[in-house]
């Protein structure tokens, strides 16, 4: 009786499990889960040196995070935060990307200026493309077609071509690109500058500049306005752009490129995942330490959580 | 029945004692709305606010200083109150209230409630044209406020009572703004949290403290985003209730003085 009655509890807290957010905290060598219905860390895994990049496989049964200072990318078992094994990420991988055929994982190498594609399979070197100098932002069209990596210090958005693996077009971005996203269409691509302080939109078709950003925050200094992180939120409407030391969080329309808002969050904010249904927002904040959460339907900060030191990458997990 | 009133009877010329003077509301108005969209905009870069309880996230300075905003409210108009009295002390209307056939506790106490009344709703007002400047508060913090600012209002009318009891002179009032106003509000967590305080000056944060002030403004601030504060409750009900046996105690013994 006894054992029935622990079996059933422990299958109703099973399937009480509620989703995860997990972050990469940069300096604690660690990630830490957040529950996303009760808003708290429920768990911290210790990871390699200095992990940044952090996205789940599609099934959500592996973890790739970037251990930048270890030079891999490390595949974790999200379920009992075991690191099963390193893929060969080349030097210093800091952001990447995983290919919509969940096989291929496209890696910037900031220190040697390429990006790596391996095959998280085979576990092997499937390309290494010659890129601009510290490459950082990694995206995929949603297509498989075309990979994007951007590159801090020349500036550019490279344009890579997913069957050759060979750069096919290269564009000017303002100073020190640092993250781009494809829109769920396909058909723009965003790239955020953080020194420039704009979000640059492109064609995809033409690779020409369409569109781009500025922001300006009352009572803050625009040096400290530093775009980095964005997202695009449910139906692509509003992209919410991580603006860096200047705390706050924008919300760009996505259609006529202005910005409706600012959302006051934690020191130094880096990145952000959505949680399933895209109705919260969590933000990494690097200095403070913290994530804070944003009710999206009204664009308020709800609740800042503590989690390890500078906490950078954060992605979504469901459970149920 | 009598008693009601009576009641009836203070609050309503309190009530329309503050209609005649609209200079008044406005100033009420004006003061902390200088500090909500000047001070506090100057101020909203400088002075990083950690989180701290009530607040779940982090806060502008704006935000936090509203609910100390709503305590100044209260305490320039429990002074005003005071400073009603002594001018109605001066005029001798005073006297035809105080000779009414009723308790002079009840009398009091009335004059307390009217004026207290007069306060809160000069504070939602004041919330008001803050929320159209887009610093709110959480929807049902509206609500849950209504009863920290009557308890705050109180206290600091009570106080105001008190200290009415001894001023014989309107000239002597300036003496209250410099010696109990000023301190009050700015030794308190009106303008900045305590830990703030702490940072510079132990002796200063144990002083603000102690300040029932403080104690107010935080039972305000908890309330707004609905939260309660037991210890700042009980301090703010302890302390009016020693105001008001004091303010009794003063009008009594100043009657007996008199007689």
């Amino acid at each position: 009786m006894i054992l029935r009655s622990a079996l059933f509890l422990s299958l109703l807290s099973s399937a009480a499990w509620s989703d995860e957010i997990w972050v990469t905290n940069e300096k604690d060598d660690t990630v830490s889960v957040i529950d996303v219905d009760t808003l708290e860390v429920i768990q911290t895994y210790p990871t390699g040196e200095r992990p940044r990049g952090i996205t789940f496989s599609h099934d959500f049964s592996r973890l790739y995070i970037c251990a930048s200072d270890s030079n891999s990318v490390q595949v974790m078992d999200p379920n009992t935060g075991e690191i099963l094994h390193d893929l060969p990420s080349g030097e210093d991988p800091e952001q990447f990307v995983l290919h919509p055929d969940d096989v291929h994982l496209y890696i910037a190498n900031e220190d040697d200026a390429i990006t790596t594609v391996v095959d998280v399979e085979t576990r092997r070197v499937v390309a290494q493309i010659d890129v601009g100098v510290e490459p950082e932002g990694m995206a995929v069209s949603p297509d498989g077609k075309i990979a994007i990596t951007t590159s801090e210090t020349t500036n550019m958005a490279h344009w890579i071509d997913t069957e050759t693996q060979e750069l096919f077009a290269n564009t000017l971005v303002d100073s020190r690109p640092r993250h781009a996203e494809f829109t769920r269409d396909g058909k723009q691509m965003w790239v955020s500058s953080e020194i420039g302080g704009t979000v640059t939109v492109f064609d995809v078709e033409t690779q020409t500049e369409i569109g781009k950003m500025e922001f300006e925050i009352a009572g803050i200094h625009p040096d400290r306005v530093q775009p980095v992180g964005f997202e695009f939120s449910e139906g692509d409407e509003t992209v919410f752009v991580a603006l860096g030391p200047a705390n706050h969080i924008a919300a760009v329309n996505a259609e006529t490129f202005e910005v409706e808002d600012y959302i006051l969050v934690g020191r130094r904010v880096w990145h952000m995942a959505f949680n399933g249904d895209k109705s919260q927002l969590f933000t990494t904040n690097g200095v403070s330490g913290d994530v804070t959460v944003i009710d999206v339907a009204s664009r308020e900060a709800i609740k800042t959580i503590k989690v390890g030191r500078f906490p950078w990458g954060a992605a979504y997990r469901p459970t149920n | 029945m009598i008693y009601w009133t009576a009641l009836q009877a203070i609050v309503w010329r309190e009530a329309l004692r503050f209609i005649h003077q609209r200079e008044r509301f406005v100033a009420a108005l004006v003061r902390p709305l200088i500090w909500l969209l000047v001070f506090a905009a100057g101020f909203r870069a400088a002075l990083g606010l950690s989180i701290i309880p009530p607040y779940q996230t982090y806060i502008t300075y704006q935000t936090y200083i509203v609910p100390g905003l709503c305590g100044m409210i209260l305490l320039f108009n429990g002074m005003q109150s005071s400073l009603s009295l002594i001018i109605d002390r001066e005029l001798g209307s005073m006297k035809l209230l105080l000779t009414c056939p009723l308790p002079r506790w009840w009398l009091l106490l009335s004059k307390l409630i009217g004026a207290t009344m007069i306060s809160v709703l000069q504070v939602y007002a004041f919330l008001a044209v803050a929320a159209g400047f887009g610093i709110k508060l959480p929807a049902f913090g509206y609500v849950a406020i209504a009863p920290a600012l009557m308890i705050t209002g109180l206290m600091l009318g009570a106080l105001g009572l008190f200290l009415s009891s001894f001023i014989k002179q309107l000239e002597n009032f300036s003496g209250v703004m410099n010696f109990v106003i000023f301190p009050m509000f700015f030794l308190s967590s009106a303008l900045y949290p305590l830990w703030k305080m702490a940072e510079s000056s132990v002796l200063l944060h144990n002083i603000c403290a102690a300040n029932p002030f403080t104690h107010g403004v935080e039972l305000i601030r908890f309330a707004a985003y609905l939260k309660w504060n037991f210890p700042a409750l009980g301090w703010t009900v302890f302390s009016t209730a020693i105001f008001t046996a004091l303010a009794l105690w003063g009008y009594n013994s100043a009657r007996s003085s008199k007689s």
